[in-house]
């Protein structure tokens, strides 16, 4: 009879596995050579990576920065490396990169669009870190600080230098004092932008904003009394009525009394980087609340809120972007009151602002379908109104569910300012390589803006797109 | 106290317009309503203002008119004495031939890429990966203007292909050779692809001033057949399945009824495809300024065509990326152990349930192919947009009519690539409660 | 039933229904619910799923709208008039089978928000309130935490501290413990009970029979959508007088 009882007495030691088991042998085994057709396939790539570089890599190792035209480059390159060398001629960004990224923005104010751009995240800040000071502050801080370098960078006179970085700090003590408060900074964002941007006298922006707060606190005083729906349409009115009636009288005078203002710059100075950034974040912003006014009409039970809120959504996502550029440079004219005429930037932006808005509202939507039933039920029976729901329990979550949405509409947006150049804006791929080839000494530098200005595409899309990858994984975790 | 016996009372205050569940929503209309035909009154009483200062009206008579320009690329007979009605069509037509190239060419590039994407293969992984991140976070106008920089700049010309006398003598090639085992000449003067040519054509019919090649209708009436043919053999061969539990060995029939009439067809009418090639003389040199043979298509087809496919490819990589994750591990795992093989696994699990997460993706792609098609217009591709858009719209002034009829063109196409999704969608959502 | 629809509205009647319908489509849900509840009463509706009990509870404040008949709460009449929804259900409260508390707001947050927003206390205030009740459901400590932190237990005890916020007349329980997994039960389950002896009116809908029989005045049956059977715990457990009562009561006491 076999013994079926067996005790182990001496536990055994761990053991190194069988050679050709771990280390690089193992791991090229599993990920390359794994079998036959993946074999074939490593080879492929290989060859695939093999002709990538040794077709660019000489092109761009040989680059040279120094020669100031495409023949000198030319000349140089055959001199020291032979007959047939190619290399890339960066002389073409290195004296016209001011260009690519400005336009035809005024050199000597270069520290205005710097400025504003660097305003631009603080006034994210309490948009994504609400209340939360230490990323806030980190927020404007490394704004304050890049502003500070860049503004070194293009050589800006000690003075403006000096008011940019007093700016900056006072922002950063915000910050760290109440970073809540720093939404005012939000609210003020736009016209401080168009003010920094386009000048002229501070007067015109600061109207546009006091009718906006006109609005805002006839709305605030009013509701409790007429309720939210008339209340706020009181508020518009009185709004429009101060715009369209008293704004231009009250600027004027305030202009001529207390004259604080910028050298304007005239609509055809912008271009280049500036111009794609001008018109990408103000579409984007300008199209968030109406997008989150379409979605609300889009789910509305109201038939013909939501007739009209699909047929725009619908129409607008139905026809191509080069359409709307159009309709903003050849037919708004048509539709505005005779003698209308405002610049073609500005047209652009607000086409592209409705454009960008059906999608923004697709966008949320989605966000508001992830939402469980069981929140409106518990808003409502709570006793919460339609906008009060809306407000702070539906919108607070869908919008957050939505970032990364909004995020890769803003990067497709941004791809999309270099359609502007078929409208004749000098975007920084068409409009402006145009402009710096029609220079007899680049003529010939035909691949070099491509790789400059691809180059910036890339970093900020691709950055953009990591960032809102982060965003959603890191909703994925929480509070969930 | 108070009987609540009988039903509410039923007398109208004003205060329930805005009040009561019911005539709330109704209330809310009709102000919407009345701001909507407000707004809508307001621009078309400036439209109206507009157009009497400009001495102008609304008419859509100049389609008929002389249109007096020439398009390079053109699917139906068009000459500059044509109108611009035919114009506008003939630009439709290089909207949408450009726009099925590029969908059926993204569809392959990024079905390939998205499997390869998820390989087990680390190396090629990552190419796939860099191809993605390359190419959809920088502008597609790039793209295509890159592509048409290198069709026009960077191609030989057409001479660089010739065998000359010396060549000949001394047994060496010309500097540049066609590609695609031979039948293909990239030029700086155009891409030459070989032409299918039939020898005893079936004759032409004209439809509304399109003349349409029988031999082709024939064909592809050849083609749907075939396929009906092919369904019917699957389907029965599905019923002797179910019958008797074994599936009978049909792959070689079904071969046979989808080539088999084609083939006959395309051999009995003499299809043959005519390279294009410099004629020769009898020692073998070239002769001639161009390529003779083929069909010559042009560098802004070409640019347009390969930048959208890749430049979309991306994103049905991505497609087909999420779609094959979407489904569980666990799908997989249930169907081995319920001991199907890894083919069957693939075609009767996988595959279905895939395909319901990656078609809505990529027909909305399909869609953004089609709008992007206008980005044409920076290389002069004379699609819709660079007619009726363009050129039309230049010579005769009438931007409203133009820009409407236009807007209209695209939404119309717009919108059937969206029915057929939503028909779609529907036809396979999952059922449940 | 008909003695029920003669009775009088006094003050002590919190909820009257009379010859309520409703109908989702064709389906007839709710049929001629006749039922009165008086203040302080404890009512436990149950019944097979699908039976209806969910939907009743649910027209109380008008999550759902009734076709016919008439709900009568604290003396408001439920109509499609919006200022009597904003009464009734600033003065009835809902607990529901999967807490639908607000992810993206802290426990505080989430108790603070109706009374500031709706009953327009000061923040100061509803601030007291909140934390007088979050004592009460004994989860004071966790009141600066968000709602994914929480177990499903305290969830539901937030939900339950949630409505009581509002000082609600009455309270509806929608299946709260259906969701919860066996061990958190019980820590509900006390809360309401806590809750009853303090003399809430409550209608609660669930398959806790436990519950039922220790603070429940009347236990009503309901099948098919329409209500089968009341009385006492005591006598409906121990004498249900229908089959369709006895059939169900076998079921879910039968193991």
């Amino acid at each position: 009879m076999p013994d079926t009882s067996f005790v182990r007495r001496e536990m055994l030691a761990p053991q190194k596995p069988p050679a050709g088991q771990s280390g690089a042998v193992k791991w090229l085994r599993e990920n390359l050579f794994s079998s036959p057709f993946n074999t074939i396939l490593t080879i492929v790539g290989l060859w695939a990576v093999y002709s990538l570089v040794s077709g660019a890599a000489p092109w761009l190792l040989n680059g040279m920065w120094s020669p100031s035209s495409v023949d000198e480059c030319r000349e140089v390159l055959t001199n020291t490396l032979g007959e047939g060398a190619t290399g890339a001629c960066w002389g073409v960004v290195r004296t016209r990169w001011h260009q690519f990224m400005f336009g035809f923005y005024d050199q000597s104010a270069y520290w205005r669009p710097l400025l504003a751009f660097a305003l631009l995240f603080v006034s994210l800040a309490p948009v994504l870190y609400f209340g939360l000071r230490s990323p806030s502050l980190m927020m404007v801080g490394g704004a304050g600080a890049l502003l500070v370098l860049a503004l070194w960078g293009v050589g800006t006179d000690s003075w403006h230098l000096a008011l940019a970085f007093g700016v900056m700090v006072a922002l950063a003590a915000l910050a760290w004092v109440a970073p809540k408060r720093l939404l005012w900074v939000t609210l003020a964002f736009p016209a401080t932008a168009y003010y920094l941007l386009w000048g002229g006298p501070v007067w015109g922006p600061i109207g546009v904003m006091v009718g906006f707060g006109v609005a805002y606190f006839v709305w605030h005083a009013a509701q409790v009394k007429i309720g939210v729906t008339p209340a706020a349409a009181l508020g518009i009115a009185l709004a429009l009525v101060w715009w369209l009636m008293l704004q231009g009288k009250v600027t004027a005078v305030l202009a001529m009394a207390v004259p604080i203002e910028l050298p304007a710059q005239s609509p055809d100075k912008f271009g280049g980087f500036l111009l794609s950034f001008i018109i990408g974040v103000s579409a984007i912003s300008a199209s968030l609340p109406l997008g989150i006014l379409l979605a609300l009409g889009r789910r509305s039970d109201m038939l013909l809120i939501k007739t009209l809120s699909v047929g725009f959504i619908e129409f607008v996502r139905g026809v191509p972007l080069i359409t709307m550029l159009f309709t903003a440079s050849l037919l708004l004219q048509y539709f505005l009151p005779p003698q209308t005429n405002f610049d073609l930037i500005l047209r652009v932006i607000i086409l592209v602002s409705l454009f960008a808005s059906a999608y923004i509202a697709e966008v949320i939507r989605g966000g508001m379908a992830s939402l469980p039933r069981g929140q409106q039920e518990a808003a409502d029976a709570l006793g919460l109104d339609y906008w009060q729901a809306q407000r702070l329990i539906i919108m607070p979550q869908a919008l957050k569910v939505s970032i990364p949405g909004i995020v890769s509409s803003f990067i497709s947006l941004f791809k999309d300012t270099t359609l502007v150049a078929l409208v004749g804006l000098a975007d920084p791929l068409v409009g402006i390589t145009r402009i710096v080839r029609s220079d007899i000494y680049w003529k010939a530098a035909y691949w070099e803006p491509f790789v400059f200005v691809g180059a910036i595409f890339f970093i900020f899309c691709f950055s953009m797109s990591r960032y809102s990858m982060y965003l959603e994984n890191k909703l994925k975790t929480d509070h969930r | 106290m108070a009987m609540i016996s009988e039903a509410p009372k039923g007398d109208f205050r004003l205060s329930m317009l805005i009040y009561d569940t019911r005539y709330r929503s109704v209330t809310i209309q009709v102000i919407v309503l009345g701001l909507f035909i407000l707004f809508v009154g307001w621009l078309l009483l400036n439209l109206q203002a507009n157009l009497a200062a400009k001495d102008k009206d609304i008419s859509f008579t100049f389609l008929w008119n002389r249109a007096g320009y020439d398009i390079g690329q053109q699917l139906i007979p068009y000459s500059s004495d044509d109108t611009h009605g035919r114009a506008l069509f003939v630009g439709l037509l290089n909207t949408l031939v450009v726009a099925f190239f590029a969908c059926i060419a993204a569809t392959v590039i990024g079905v390939i890429a998205g499997v390869l994407r998820l390989s087990k293969n680390w190396l090629v992984g990552r190419l796939m990966t860099i191809y993605v991140e390359i190419f959809r976070n920088i502008p597609l106008l790039l793209w295509i203007i890159l592509a048409f920089t290198v069709f026009s700049q960077a191609m030989p010309e057409a001479k660089d292909f010739k065998y000359t006398a010396e060549m000949v003598q001394q047994g060496i090639d010309p500097a540049h050779q066609k590609a695609i085992f031979g039948t293909t000449a990239f030029t700086n003067r155009g891409t030459f692809i070989p032409a299918p040519v039939v020898e005893r054509p079936l004759g032409t019919i004209t439809l509304l001033n399109v003349p349409i090649s029988l031999t082709a209708l024939a064909a592809i009436a050849i083609l749907a057949a075939s396929f009906w043919g092919n369904r019917r053999l699957l389907a029965r061969a599905k019923a002797v399945q179910e019958e008797t539990g074994l599936r009978p060995t049909i792959w070689w029939k079904s071969l046979l009824i989808l080539l088999g009439p084609i083939v006959l067809f395309l051999l009995a009418s003499g299809f043959h495809l005519d390279i294009p090639a410099f004629p020769t003389d009898e020692n073998g040199v070239s002769k001639g300024f161009n390529f003779q043979g083929g069909i010559n298509i042009g560098h802004s087809f070409m640019a347009l065509f390969i930048a959208l496919s890749i430049y979309h490819g991306t994103y049905v990589t991505e497609a087909v990326r999420a779609g094959i994750l979407a489904i569980s591990r666990g799908q997989t795992e249930a169907a081995f152990a319920l001991g199907l093989r890894p083919n069957r696994t693939m075609s009767l699990i996988i595959l279905p349930q895939a395909l319901r997460v990656i078609i809505p993706p990529l027909i909305s792609q399909y869609l953004n192919i089609t709008k992007n098609t206008t980005l044409g217009m920076a290389i002069s591709y004379l699609d819709l947009k660079g007619t009726l858009g363009g050129i039309t719209l230049n010579q005769t002034g009438r931007e409203l009519e133009c820009m409407l009829l236009m807007m209209l063109i695209y939404l119309i196409l717009s919108l059937t690539i969206s029915l057929g999704m939503n028909i779609f969608n529907n036809s396979v959502k999952l059922k449940e409660r | 039933m008909a003695k029920t629809a003669q009775m009088h509205v006094t003050d002590e009647v919190a909820i009257q229904i009379t010859a309520m319908n409703k109908w989702y489509g064709q389906f007839h849900v709710l049929r001629d619910i006749n039922m009165t509840v008086n203040r302080g009463e404890r009512i436990v509706v149950c019944g097979p799923s699908g039976s209806g009990k969910s939907t009743l509870i649910r027209c109380i404040n008008r999550l759902e709208e009734h076709q016919s008949g008439q709900i009568i709460v604290d003396g408001t009449e439920l109509t499609s008039d919006l200022k009597n929804i904003d009464k009734v259900r600033s003065e009835v409260g809902m607990v529901f089978q999967h807490f639908n508390l607000f992810p993206h707001l802290t426990i505080l947050e989430n108790l603070t928000l109706a009374p500031i927003w709706v009953r327009k206390v000061p923040k100061r205030e509803a601030v007291d309130t909140a934390m007088y009740f979050l004592e009460k459901v004994k989860i004071p400590e966790q009141a600066s935490k968000y709602p994914g932190q929480l177990s499903g237990g305290q969830q539901q005890r937030v939900a339950i501290a949630r409505s009581l916020c509002m000082r609600p007349r009455i309270m509806l329980f929608d299946e709260p413990t259906s969701a919860l997994d066996p061990e958190m039960i019980k820590e509900v389950l006390d809360t309401m009970i806590e809750l009853a002896e303090d003399g809430m009116t409550m209608i609660c809908v669930t398959h806790e029979m436990g519950f039922a029989q220790a603070v429940a005045n009347r236990v009503v049956f309901m099948d098919q959508g329409q209500i089968v059977e009341q009385n006492e715990p005591k006598e409906f457990f121990a004498n249900p007088k229908s089959d369709r009562t006895k059939l169900f009561l076998s079921q879910i006491l039968g193991h």
